[in-house]
């Protein structure tokens, strides 16, 4: 627990998430294979994975920093920045890049006057593309904040992006 | 179940009750037979008797090698006096690939009750699935049946009554397609980095934590209730010798009704395209066909009568992988398709392997060059040669299916990329 001590007051765990963590540690035959569950409650209680957060959790499920950090490296959808409120991940790969990804992208790009990989400056949208999301049927697909979208169109973006703005959806 | 290839009246293994609403329930799947047969199996059933039905069956892996199920069983050694685990792989990243997410999403408890018959003739106490991690809704799904399945003893201590106790947990993955390799999953789930490991030893005999380690594909597990219910003989007689049973095909791109269907063993490729997705949707043959996930080489209009078989497709010149079919119209830019998958192995790649890190990087700078105009005779001979340089000497298959796309429009489609060079050709 030594490495607590690095953690800043409000990337730490609740109680309740100890004790969850505690619960999940006991699936497995070794506690590293709890570290990606936890990184997830980290993102989710915590928005990112910031250092101090990786240290944290090193020191609850006793690990160095290093197998911390790597694996938080390793996978994609670990994040170690902040991103928009909506996080629009767009599948680009073949399904979807068939059936009119590509000028989807663009399309919301133009609309939100950002490139790929960025986020707008009022923090609401971060676009990103990604990889095959196991959902071709549904060509183009678009993960709202980790919710599947399928068959999306530039309209239905339009008015995504609208309501949000308008302060429709929360 | 009798099996017919006329679409109005295929009789299904995994996905015969797909679209029961609700189906996702104990409930209800109670009531469409789920569990009804498991009591028969763990009272009367040895373990030698479950894998000889599954040898029986015929049944080859569905996550893409098509590795026979039983024999992979028969490997495992037992009374090492080490636990033996289980792992369900719905990992499902190949692109082209979106089968696995429906049997989880819509009838959960049918691979549950297959885990819970593979875990019983394996002698396994804790299993995993290992799902990727984008399926936030379908580990919701599962964690939710896996639930009810304790809560009515069909998990945990002694299951029905049985002296047979199993765990079973879901696992998130985070956006890594190495970790569908079955060793990098193993890393994975130890909560390391996905890097696959060197075989041998395989997952069998050396796999989690050091112990004997079963991996097989969600449509593996969910086939196991009907083969053990209605015999491994019944399920071999469905399809063809050698490529027994149904099986479900992911197919998408340029068709007018994309989506799984399962269907026999054996029917061929036009019939699924034309009876089953509803044609193309320009023209009336396909440019190409990628008939087992975007890693598995390229078939043309020429292959449109083939059987959907792994014989005929390897005679064919590719592979039927995950039955990921990928259909192109005369309308698809196949150079820029090329790229895109050039960009997905690239940024998938694990790392570990020089030829595969250092080649599909290349592959991509080079096509890139291609596409953008810039290229030249000599950037087409440096991506075939690199191409072929990579193939079988690295650990794992990614660096393979990374060069089948280069390969296959350097071989089919020469004049694409002729096209492409223009005035410095
Ligand atoms: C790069 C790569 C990715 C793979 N991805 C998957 C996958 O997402 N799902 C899967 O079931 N098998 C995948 N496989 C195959 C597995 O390694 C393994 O063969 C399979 O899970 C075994 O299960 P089966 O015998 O039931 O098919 C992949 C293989 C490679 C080389
Ligand atoms: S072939 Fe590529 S993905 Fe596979 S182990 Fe080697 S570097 Fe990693
Ligand atoms: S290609 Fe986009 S979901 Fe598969």
């Amino acid at each position: 627990m030594s490495a607590d001590a690095n953690a800043s007051r409000e990337e730490r765990f609740s109680d309740a998430r100890l004790a969850e963590i505690a619960e999940v540690v006991k699936r497995y035959p070794g506690a590293q294979s709890a570290l990606m569950p936890v990184l997830y409650m980290a993102q989710e209680d915590f928005g990112y994975i910031s250092m101090d957060a990786q240290k944290m959790i090193a020191g609850v499920l006793g690990l160095r920093l290093m197998q911390v950090r790597e694996v938080v490296t390793f996978y994609t959808m670990f994040r170690e920045q902040p991103t928009g409120k909506y996080l629009l991940e767009v599948c680009t790969n073949a399904g979807c890049m068939l059936n009119g990804a590509n000028e989807l992208v663009a399309h919301m790009c133009e609309t939100l006057g950002i490139k790929q990989g960025e986020t707008t400056p009022d923090g609401l949208f971060t676009i990103a593309e990604v990889e095959c999301a196991g959902a071709c049927a549904g060509a183009p697909v678009v993960q709202v904040n980790n919710t599947y979208h399928e068959k999306v169109t530039a309209a239905d973006m339009d008015a995504l992006i609208t309501k949000v703005r308008d302060g429709a959806i929360q | 179940m009798t099996i017919s290839s006329d679409p109005k009246q295929v009789k299904q293994i995994c996905f015969d009750n797909i679209n029961v609403p609700d189906m996702n329930t104990l409930a209800v799947a109670r009531e469409h037979g789920a569990y009804a047969f498991l009591p028969t199996v763990l009272k009367e059933f040895s373990s030698s008797k479950i894998i000889d039905e599954m040898k029986t069956s015929g049944l080859r892996g569905r996550g893409g090698a098509g590795f026979p199920t039983g024999l992979k069983w028969s490997f495992v050694p037992r009374n090492t006096g080490k636990p033996t685990y289980l792992l369900c792989n719905a990992d499902e990243g190949e692109p082209g690939t979106f089968k696995d997410r429906d049997i989880m999403r819509f009838d959960p408890h049918l691979l549950i009750e297959g885990m819970i018959m593979a875990g019983f003739a394996l002698g396994v106490k804790d299993a995993y699935i290992y799902i990727r991690g984008e399926f936030l809704h379908e580990s919701n799904v599962m964690n939710a049946a896996i639930q009810e399945a304790y809560a009515a003893n069909l998990l945990g201590e002694n299951i029905l009554g049985s002296e047979f106790s199993m765990n079973l947990v879901v696992h998130r993955g985070a956006g890594a397609y190495i970790c569908g390799e079955e060793t990098a999953l193993i890393e994975s789930l130890e909560g390391k980095a996905g890097r696959p490991r060197f075989k041998p030893p395989f997952p069998a005999v050396e796999g989690f934590y050091g112990c004997p380690t079963v991996v097989n594909n969600v449509e593996t597990l969910a086939s196991v209730p009907a083969i053990l219910e209605y015999g491994g003989a019944w399920h071999a007689a469905i399809g063809i010798p050698n490529n027994t049973g149904c099986k479900i095909f992911s197919v998408s791109g340029h068709v007018n009704k994309p989506g799984n269907y399962e269907v026999p063993m054996g029917t061929t490729m036009r019939v699924l395209i034309e009876d089953y997705c509803g044609g193309l949707q320009h023209g009336t043959v396909p440019k190409v066909i990628i008939p087992g996930g975007s890693s598995t080489p390229w078939l043309t209009a020429e292959h449109y009568d083939v059987p959907l078989t792994y014989d005929d497709i390897m005679k064919a010149g590719s592979f039927l992988g995950s039955g990921a079919v990928i259909v192109m119209d005369e309308t698809a830019d196949l150079m820029a398709l090329t790229r895109r998958l050039a960009h997905f192995s690239a940024h998938e790649s694990c790392g570990q392997c020089t030829p595969c890190r250092e080649g599909t990087g290349w592959l991509e700078r080079v096509i890139t060059r291609v596409e953008n105009g810039q290229g030249t005779q000599d950037d087409v001979t440096v991506l075939g040669d690199a191409a072929r340089h990579m193939a079988g000497r690295t650990i794992c298959a990614l660096a393979e299916g990374a060069a089948a796309p280069v390969l296959s429009l350097l071989k089919h489609f020469p004049e694409d990329v002729q096209a492409y060079l223009g005035e410095n050709a």
